[in-house]
């Protein structure tokens, strides 16, 4: 796949950004939107997944390394429970968020602490999807044209 | 701008009608196809196919997990699964004893059966609408002050249950990189064992000559 599929490559080009900038949409847009975490983490790893798909996982490796997916995966969790953790030093039960702001009248406590969880359940779940993708495709590093 | 009711409850019909009989005949063909990419690929058909059912049911949360799970990331990872494999399934043998058949039609009878008893699609009575639902629709504008209530739910209400969910996620990954993964995260260095046979296929063929 070198030096053919000039439409896919170029569509990857194109369609690349608009994809990750998609999952953040969905990612951050979750308090008032359908979407969330799991969702944009997702989207996310479907753009590199197409990049694997279309430029061979080794070039996706390169751009973004397993040992890179390792750190984001194990921070994503930690962003969950260490909110957790957050508002029980400061008081209250575990992820109970309006302790992060306690004097706000319209819960903007609850607001951050959402997004603080869900920014973490999309790093874990964007890492974990790209991890197993790069682990299975990695066994048959190009998908040859006659196995279509 | 109106639209006559009794026009947009077919209208509705008619969409839920076609998605079903699709879902059906896309489900007939994966039983039918041998060839593991068709297969893949109608399965990814059919999930899209459901998440478009799911938005029919106002349920667009769901559908867009259905699409972008079921349809996007199962999808490749079956196909990149499928290429460690033989691309076609093996013939079926046929003339075997109907056990299969028989279980099937007497499970598929008894939820007919249930269906009879589910409430109407949108009843304010329905157990899914009246307690703990119809709670959350009334509390979260005050306790939460979010719009999306399914946010409000996951993430707030029952913010723990997600961190549970989270964790299942990290564990799925660490797994496969434990089962399928080469060496260490950062690179991977070949590791002496002097226990270990020399070579896996010396190995091999050591191990049979003990037997």
């Amino acid at each position: 796949m070198r030096d053919e599929h000039l439409i896919l490559r170029v569509m990857m080009k194109v369609l690349f950004a608009p994809i990750i900038l998609f999952a953040f949409y969905v990612q951050f847009h979750g308090d008032y939107g359908p979407g969330g975490g799991f969702q944009a983490g997702v989207i996310f790893a479907v753009a590199f997944i197409l990049h694997g798909l279309i430029y061979g996982v080794g070039a996706t490796r390169k751009a973004l390394p397993q040992g890179a997916l390792t750190v984001m995966m194990a921070v994503g969790v930690f962003l969950y429970a260490g909110t957790g953790a957050l508002t029980m030093l400061l008081g209250r039960n575990l992820l109970a968020y309006d302790a992060i702001v306690p004097e706000s009248t319209h819960h903007a406590g609850q607001h951050y602490g959402i997004i603080a969880v869900e920014f973490g359940v999309g790093m874990a779940v964007a890492a974990t999807m790209l991890t197993i993708f790069y682990h299975f495709a990695g066994r048959e590093p190009e998908i040859r044209d006659e196995d279509w | 701008m109106s639209v006559d009711p009794g026009f947009s409850i077919i209208a509705v019909a008619a969409v839920d009608l076609a998605l079903l009989t699709l879902l059906l005949v896309v489900a007939w063909q994966m039983l039918q196809s041998r060839q593991l990419f068709a297969v893949v690929m109608l399965s990814g058909i059919y999930s899209l196919l459901s998440a478009a059912f799911f938005v029919s049911l106002d349920a667009v949360d769901v559908a867009f997990t259905e699409a972008a799970v079921g349809a996007g990331i199962s999808t490749v990872l079956m196909l990149s699964a499928m290429l460690l494999t033989a691309r076609r399934e093996k013939p079926l043998k046929m003339g075997r004893a109907p056990v299969g058949l028989i279980a099937v039609l007497i499970v598929g009878a008894a939820l007919f059966y249930a269906s009879i008893d589910m409430p109407a699609f949108g009843d304010p009575d329905a157990p899914a609408n009246a307690y703990v639902g119809k709670d959350y629709v009334e509390r979260t504008p005050n306790d939460i002050a979010v719009p999306n209530i399914v946010t409000a739910v996951l993430a707030s209400y029952r913010g723990f249950d997600t961190l549970g969910e989270t964790l299942v996620v990290f564990t799925a990954g660490v797994a496969v990189m434990l089962l399928l993964g080469v060496g260490s995260p950062r690179g991977g260095r070949a590791v002496s064992d002097p226990d270990a046979a020399p070579d896996a296929e010396t190995g091999g063929d050591a191990g049979k000559q003990d037997a």
